[in-house]
């Protein structure tokens, strides 16, 4: 009795914190989701389904779903594909490695928000330097508005993120990598494996822990990620580059229909919650907390 | 060797292209096509770029608001984080489930919740209502890092100080708090960053130029009739800078932070 009326002052602050920041604005959202808001923000009762059958009926919500699901898919993907053989380089001896570990972070370190500005301007269909490199090299005859166009913009858009995606997720390999002692690849060098063998029998499969840690982070990021797509193309043009993230931001801030937004958000919390769910099984957290 | 030198070129060189436009004089930024490097370069850019856009004033903005969230996180996560270290409590695998819960969670999924929130408080521009959204959002790294500096400080230590007279919170301060020194920079350091680079609870939350920070003020002026592209670099050249040198001094405590320990 006494321990826990010990434990109350020592985690009350951050409890509070939490409770009152984390978790009131979730609640928030999903009450919003289910009452009657007028544009200017005053709830006018309860709404029960409308507002999720408000946010059904938009025809632009389909592709979006469609589109959320590519780019989450896409950006993971690569940014996995990418970061294995990027760890696999940061891990090995060179000259410089430290100072290319640095430049790495970069990145990860700089704001996304800068980050998505300064490949906007690479971009520019004006002045940016992609189209001066791509007429010198002939690749295409004259300059292109890269983000005028969906698929194109699309494609752009999922570059930048695995662009940022790759140093944390590479870091965190690196990291599993470290565990992995050299004794076992010595030993299957000594026993005549080549290199790419002794990788796909020994350290590909003791790195499955630390890849899956990353993978379901980066689920979380990616699905999350907002200033790429607002700062490039702010979903546009229409509603042709945005995600379902973006897409709540739109309905609630710019067209002001904050119901049918925190319906969007709600269907957003839930799926991310179940990757949570999903993250708590990989990184087997009970051990951690031990 | 090489492949190491060309990994960095490719992370590097957005980077560097950022420094060379914020190294052109205006006229030439806008030149159809563009040039590759400076023809002049134009080092005074760096100066007049406090004259040319309002950087000072997002940069206070952002210096307080992310000092402060700092200090709060900092000063409710160190004895969270002692206490869940040192004593097996009722309810303690509940409340790190919750503190790792919040840390997966990004305000950005809960923006719609946080605005009506603050709107209610009636802490809409204000720097409270950021200050207070980033520390909660940002307490459970601190959590968990700090935890796990405490854990791996050994009991006897704190035992000793106590047989030699030191109270608890004589103990906490003078033996534990110095040990878990470099666990309490990172902490710093990480929420900071994370408070400096934050952007879409800012943009929502402010609304006069007063109060934007950096990553809201700088972006905000992309919308302008003619964007002035190298002091919107040089400015962001002027926050990124900092940070990056910062968050390379806390790189090797980073990843089993970010990733609950489960992968160190």
């Amino acid at each position: 009795m006494k321990i826990r009326l010990g434990a109350f002052p020592w985690i009350f602050p951050a409890l509070a914190m939490i409770a009152v920041f984390v978790v009131w604005p979730a609640f928030e959202m999903i009450r919003t989701s289910f009452q009657e808001i007028d544009p200017t923000g005053i709830a006018k009762g309860w709404a029960g389904l409308e507002n999720y059958r408000t946010l059904f009926e938009n025809p632009d919500l389909k592709p979006v779903l469609v589109r959320t699901l590519f780019w989450v898919a896409g950006i993971v993907f690569f940014t996995i594909a990418i970061s294995l053989p990027v760890a696999q380089l940061l891990n090995a001896n060179f000259p410089g490695r430290k100072l290319v570990r640095w430049v790495v972070i970069i990145p990860w370190a700089a704001s996304v928000v800068m980050t998505s500005t300064i490949f906007k301007w690479i971009l520019d269909p004006y002045s940016g330097v992609l189209n001066r490199i791509f007429v010198d090299f002939g690749f295409i005859s004259e300059p292109r508005d890269w983000l005028g166009n969906p698929t194109e913009a699309m494609i752009w858009l999922m570059v930048v993120a695995i662009f940022v995606s790759i140093p944390f997720t590479a870091f965190v390999l690196l990291a599993g990598l470290s565990t992995i002692p050299t004794e076992i690849m010595e030993a299957a060098r000594v026993d005549g494996a080549t290199a790419l063998k002794g990788y796909r029998a020994i350290t590909f499969p003791l790195l499955q822990p630390a890849l899956l840690v990353a993978a379901v982070i980066n689920l979380i990021n990616v699905f999350n990620s907002f200033p790429i797509i607002w700062i490039m193309t702010m979903g546009g043009p229409g509603y042709m580059t945005d995600t379902t993230t973006t897409l709540a931001y739109k309905i609630s801030f710019r067209d002001q229909n904050i119901g049918a937004s925190a319906s969007m958000a709600s269907i957003n919390f839930v799926i991310i919650f179940i990757f949570i769910l999903l993250f708590l099984r990989v990184s087997k957290w009970k051990e951690v907390t031990k | 060797m090489i492949s190491g030198w060309v990994l960095a070129l490719v992370f590097g060189l957005p980077y560097i292209h950022m420094l060379i436009t914020a190294l052109k004089p205006l006229d030439e930024v806008l030149a159809i096509p563009t040039t590759y490097t400076p023809t002049s370069w134009a080092w005074d850019n760096f100066t007049g770029v406090w004259k040319e856009i309002p950087l000072a004033t997002f940069i206070k903005s952002s210096l307080i608001i992310s000092l402060a969230a700092t200090l709060i996180v900092i000063s409710i996560a160190i004895p969270a984080a002692y206490y869940a270290a040192r004593n097996n409590f009722r309810g303690r695998s509940l409340f790190l489930l919750l503190v790792l819960t919040t840390q997966m969670f990004s305000p950005t999924s809960l923006v719609v919740g946080i605005f009506r929130e603050i709107v209610k408080f009636n802490l809409v521009d204000t720097y409270l209502s950021l200050i207070l959204i980033y520390s909660a959002f940002n307490l459970a790294f601190s959590i968990w890092i700090l935890s796990s500096f405490f854990k791996s400080i050994p009991v006897e230590i704190e035992e000793a100080a106590a047989i030699d007279g030191c109270g608890r919170f004589k103990t906490l301060f003078k033996v534990v708090l110095p040990l878990a020194l470099p666990g309490i920079v990172t902490a710093f350091i990480f929420t900071f960053i994370a408070a400096w680079n934050e952007f879409v609870i800012a943009l929502t939350l402010t609304s006069s130029p007063e109060r934007e920070p950096l990553t809201v003020g700088l972006t905000s002026l992309i919308g302008q009739y003619q964007v002035q592209w190298n002091f919107l670099f040089a400015g962001s050249l002027i926050a990124i800078v900092p940070v990056v040198i910062l968050f390379i001094s806390i790189e090797k405590w980073l990843v089993g932070g970010l990733t609950a320990g489960s992968v160190k």
